[in-house]
Formats: C-alpha cells, sequence, structure tokens
C-alpha cells in the first residue's frame, strides 16, 4: 500500500479512497496515573472504513472519545482537514462535521424517532429564537428544507413505520438503527460508530452491517468504527489499526493485521517462558 | 367516532408538523377559541371572573412558562414565585414611571426583564443538576422577596410597602384599577394567553424545544451531537422566566390589583405552579391548561358544593377542601404520574378506534 498523504489508494473492491481528512499525531492520554492511550499515530482516509480494534481495556473507546473531543489528550494533536485542531468542546467538534453513535444507546428516549433525527440536523439548522417563536420565515423554510433531508436518512434506513414512536419504546436493534440515522442526518464528514454491532445477533449484525456499507457506498462518508465482531471488522474495514493496552501495535488492511504476529499475541495470549 | 385521521392525509411535511394534525382536533380548537373570545366575554359577571377565569388563565400562563423549564428543558425550579414577583415589579414599575406608554407594552416588557433576571438565576443550571438545581433556585426565590420587601425604591416609598396598581386602559376601556369592567379583564389576560400558548407551542415542536429535550433526557448526547449546553439551558430559563413574568405581571395589576410581595408571590407560589405543572404533565402545552385548570376549579368546586350546596359551615369546608386536594393530587399521581395530558392523550387512542376496537 503506498502512503501519500494527498493521493491515497484504490480498494479492493475498486473503491477511490481519498486523503487523509483526520491525523492523530503521538496522541497520548492519561488518567492521572493511568495511561489509557500512548504514544498512537495514525489517519482517517476520505470515504474509506477505519476500524480501530483491540482486546477489551485497549483504550479504543478512548481513542474514539479523543476523535470526538470529549477527552483532550494530555499530548499529541488531532489535525482535522488540514490544520491542527485546537481544544475545544464536544459540541464544537460536532459542528465540524463529526457525529457519533455511543456503545450504550445515547438516544432522546422521551422524543420521538422523528425528533431524534431532526435534533441531527442541529448544524443545518440555525434560525433564530424570535423567528421559531412565530413560525414563519427562517424557521419554517429551514423545518420543512432539513425535514426532507431527514425523511431521505429514515427512508434509506428503512426505520419510515416508527417514524412517530417515541424511541423509550422500541427494541435495542431498531434504537441503534435510529441512532446511526440521527448520526447520518449531520450529513458528517467523519461518522464514528462505537460497536455499532454490540448486543445484536446475527441476523441483526448482518443488517447492521449492510447499512454501514450502503451509507458508505451512497453517500461517500468516511467512517472509523470500533468493532469486537472480527468477522465483521474484516469485512466491513478498509484499514485497521489493533491497539493493545494503550499502545497500538498494527495497523494496515485486514489482511495485514490478521498476519501480524504482535495481533495475534495479543489476541490469543502468549506462552511466557 | 368523529375523531380520525383516517383519509386526512397529509401532502406536505409542512401539514405533518402542525400543532392539530387532525382535522377533527383542529375545528374544536377553532370552535374553543371563538368560544372564549366572542362569547365568553357577554356571558360573564364579576364573580365567574374573579373565582375563575382571571386566575385560570394567569396560572396557565406561569403553567406555559414553568413546563417550558421543567418539563421540556428537565431544569426544575423553586423560583416561580420570586420570577412572578419580578414581573409584577417590573410592571409596576413600568406602569408608574412611563404612565404614558401602553400597559400592553409594560406587560411585555414586564416579561423581558424577568427573562433577564431569570438567566442570570439560571447560571448555576450550568454547574448542578436536578435536586440541588432546585435548592439554587430556592435561593431565587427567598431573594427575590426579601429584595421587594427591603428595598423602598421598588415600591416607590409607599407607607405600606404594598404596591397597588394605578388605573390604565386599552383603546379608551380600563384594564386595571377599580373601574375594570369584568370582560375587559379578561379579554385582556385572554389574549396574553393566547398569545403565550401559540409561542410556547411553536418553540417546542421546532429546533429550541428538541435542543431542550435533548437535554433533558441525555445532557452528555446533546452535547456531543451539537446542542451548546449553555445556550440550551439559559434560553429555557429565559424564555421560561419571560412567560413566567408575564403571569406576574397580570397577577398584580389585573387580578389582585394590589400587592405585598410576602403573601402573593411566596414560596407557596412556586409549589402551587410546580403541582400545576406535575399534574397537567410535563412536557406538554395542553398539561398546563389541564394543570392550571384542575387545580383552580378544584377549590372552587368544592366550596360550591360543601357550604353551598350541603350547607356546612365555611372554616370547616375551608379546611376540609386542603384535605380533599392534597388527597385527590397524590391519588392523582399515583394513578396517571404523567399526569391529566396522558389521560387524554390515552382518551384520545381510545377514540380513535370507538366503537368499533377491533
Amino acid at each position: 500500500m503506498k502512503d501519500v498523504n494527498t493521493e491515497g489508494y484504490t480498494t479492493e473492491d475498486g473503491r477511490k479512497i481519498g486523503g487523509v481528512v483526520m491525523e492523530m499525531k503521538n496522541i497520548t492520554l492519561r488518567f492521572g496515573g493511568v495511561a489509557a492511550i500512548t504514544d498512537i499515530s495514525f489517519d482517517i482516509r476520505e470515504g474509506e472504513i477505519r476500524a480501530i480494534i483491540g482486546p477489551n481495556g485497549a483504550g479504543k473507546s478512548s481513542m474514539l472519545n479523543v476523535i470526538s473531543g470529549f477527552y483532550v489528550p494530555q499530548e499529541g494533536e488531532v489535525w482535522y482537514k488540514g490544520s491542527r485542531r485546537p481544544p475545544m468542546k464536544p459540541f464544537e467538534v460536532a459542528r465540524q462535521g463529526i457525529a457519533r453513535t455511543f456503545q450504550n444507546i445515547a438516544l432522546f428516549e422521551g422524543m420521538t424517532v422523528l425528533d431524534n433525527v431532526m435534533t441531527g440536523r442541529i448544524r443545518q439548522m440555525n434560525a433564530g429564537l424570535l423567528s421559531q417563536a412565530i413560525w414563519k420565515g427562517k424557521a419554517e423554510k429551514e423545518e420543512t428544507e432539513n425535514r426532507a433531508a431527514v425523511e431521505r436518512v429514515i427512508d434509506f434506513l428503512e426505520i419510515q413505520h416508527i417514524r412517530k414512536t417515541p424511541v423509550g419504546r422500541l427494541p435495542y436493534g431498531l434504537k441503534k438503527r435510529v441512532e446511526l440515522a440521527r448520526a447520518l442526518a449531520a450529513e458528517p464528514s467523519i461518522l464514528l460508530l462505537d460497536e455499532p454491532m454490540a448486543g445484536m445477533n446475527v441476523e441483526e449484525k448482518e443488517d447492521m452491517s449492510r447499512f454501514i456499507l450502503d451509507v458508505n457506498d451512497e453517500f461517500g462518508t468516511t467512517i472509523a468504527l470500533i468493532e469486537h465482531d472480527m468477522g465483521v471488522v474484516m469485512d466491513l474495514s478498509d484499514r485497521v489499526v489493533v491497539m493493545d493496552y494503550g499502545k497500538k501495535i498494527g495497523d494496515g488492511s485486514p489482511d495485514e493485521v490478521r498476519n501480524n504476529q504482535a495481533v495475534i499475541d495479543a489476541y490469543l495470549g502468549v506462552a511466557h517462558d | 367516532m368523529f375523531y380520525r385521521e383516517a383519509g386526512d392525509f397529509k401532502t406536505t411535511y409542512t401539514e405533518d408538523s402542525q400543532t392539530f394534525p387532525i382535522k377533527f382536533d383542529r375545528y374544536r380548537y377553532y370552535a374553543v377559541l371563538l368560544f372564549a373570545f366572542a362569547v365568553v366575554p357577554f356571558i360573564i359577571n364579576d364573580y365567574w371572573v374573579n373565582a375563575v377565569f382571571l386566575p385560570f388563565l394567569i396560572y396557565a400562563i406561569a403553567a406555559i412558562g414553568l413546563n417550558i423549564l421543567v418539563g421540556y428543558c428537565g431544569q426544575v425550579s423553586l423560583g416561580t414565585g420570586g420570577f412572578m414577583a419580578v414581573g409584577a415589579y417590573a410592571v409596576y414599575k413600568l406602569m408608574t414611571t412611563f404612565p404614558e406608554v401602553s400597559i400592553f407594552l409594560h406587560v411585555i416588557l414586564a416579561g423581558g426583564i424577568t427573562a433577564g433576571v431569570g438567566v442570570l438565576f439560571g447560571l448555576p443550571s450550568l454547574r448542578i443538576k436536578g435536586f440541588y438545581l432546585a435548592v439554587a433556585t430556592l435561593a431565587a426565590q427567598f431573594f427575590l422577596v426579601w429584595l421587594f420587601n427591603r428595598v423602598p425604591w421598588f415600591y416607590n416609598y409607599s407607607a405600606s410597602g404594598q404596591i397597588s396598581a394605578p388605573e390604565r386602559t386599552v383603546f379608551g376601556v380600563p384594564v386595571t384599577g377599580a373601574e375594570t369592567a369584568p370582560w375587559a379583564a379578561y379579554l385582556f389576560c385572554l389574549v396574553f394567553l393566547t398569545a403565550s400558548a401559540f409561542i410556547a407551542r411553536n418553540l417546542t415542536r421546532g429546533m429550541a424545544g428538541r435542543k431542550w429535550m435533548a437535554i433533558r433526557d441525555m445532557d452528555i448526547a446533546a452535547e456531543i451531537i451539537g446542542v451548546n449546553p449553555l445556550k440550551a439551558k439559559l434560553s429555557a430559563f429565559a424564555v421560561s422566566s419571560f412567560f413566567v413574568g408575564i403571569s406576574g405581571a397580570l397577577f398584580f395589576a389585573i387580578y389582585l390589583g394590589a400587592v405585598e410581595v410576602g403573601e402573593a408571590f411566596g414560596i407557596n407560589k412556586s409549589f402551587l405552579v410546580l403541582f400545576m405543572v406535575i399534574i397537567g404533565g410535563l412536557g406538554s402545552i395542553f398539561g398546563s391548561f389541564a394543570g392550571a385548570a384542575f387545580l383552580v376549579l378544584l377549590p372552587v368546586l368544592l366550596k360550591n358544593t360543601l357550604v353551598g350546596g350541603l350547607g356546612w359551615p365555611t372554616d370547616l369546608a375551608a379546611h376540609l377542601e386542603f384535605i380533599i386536594v392534597g388527597a385527590m393530587i397524590i391519588i392523582f399521581l399515583i394513578a396517571e404520574p404523567h399526569g391529566l395530558a396522558q389521560l387524554w392523550r390515552v382518551a384520545k387512542e381510545k377514540l380513535r378506534l370507538w366503537p368499533f376496537p377491533h
């Protein structure tokens, strides 16, 4: 694989992957004396599906939290779209076009599916309070336009029938899909998925995999995901970062990673002699 | 049977997101509005206005305001009485300082001033949540009442420490002071209630409402998808206090006419409005109306039945009234914790299928 920052590469199935969208440079994150992430660097390229894998407690979720601005690393730099990102609040990161889903679903239970997904459009809607109060002018126009965009996402993820249902009443698998819809509605530059298939049965996993591939294919969305199911990861992703005890132990295409001795050791354990 | 959504097709998103998507609902709403504006003013007398309509209208505005804060944004507040006092004193100062300006404008300005004060006391919400925030807003309640009691400038150095509303007119008709006709006071408050409900409904069905509800349901997730928690919480405090301020201004200027702050806007008032919101239904504009109606009408009804109907002594009836209202609140909350609005919703669901449930 060529490593050229601007050119990108072509995947096995013939998709063109663009330049670097996000680059993590020597990230170190500590909680007191515990180093959750130690000196990790990797990049995410435009249009690719990038997986972060590793055993439990490897620091994958912490890494995702660094990307989404929830944690600020003590050392290292986050480069986004060609410039260094200063430390900022999570909602500012979101407004730059980074959307995410959560390992333990974080939907707004009291709101309907439609309202949940509409909340994802927050970046695109900025009518003033006064305009919203009388429901005229910019507010009304925005509401209708963004509703159309949201309906496309709802259509795409096949959740039309539950549009007006309060999220609290939905089963787990559908909630996961609604959460994906909410993240997708933001039309993000990078979509972060934290264990999108956790707790699903085989059928639901297949559905979700199909949706992830479709999203990437249809909208060209760059996706970074954390997942435990190795079969899923190897099938879906273009490149994989492997973490263990907060360190990077492998990075490359699924095949390269699969044959990496350090990775095999981390997953299967090593005999101490 | 009449309550049907079948055959009522929506072809645009605007139609789909309107307040009353079902035709029957919409017509009923227009009918109620027409009745309230065109029929009620001609048939009400002094007793009805002062015992039922004015308190209902004014408390409904306060309940809408508090519901935005507690029901939609999830920030518990026990400072409602204090904020109503701000509205009352603001309108009093405005009325006496600028007598030539319309009272209509004064009431709105009083709402604006209360919004500012609300934002100030809403600042702790950025750091603390739940019960602790309730305690912090309790500080607002006591501080504001103390302030209006102790600083003579607020009551224009009057000897009694009370404030009393001078006569003001709208289109030549007096709406404050002793000369006020019942129907004028009623209509004046009704206009404000209608506008408040309209604005509150629009805000809560749009992006502002979604941001508030997102903060209420899961504040961390809301922040990560791009809701600025500072702006969302403070805007909820501002909008909520705006309505509460208006209701305080009306409570003083139209309903009571003269006010002693500790009596009219004490902690009891905060609890009363909070009960209205809880009994009516958190996170529902209709619930604010229902809760206000429930807590205003129930005592009147009980008094009329016990004293008027059964001929009991007034003092006994007054005490029994407390017991019965209290018991009903408890029973009600056990039976339907989501309030009158939820009962109404369930009734509508049932009505959709009635009389052929299968």
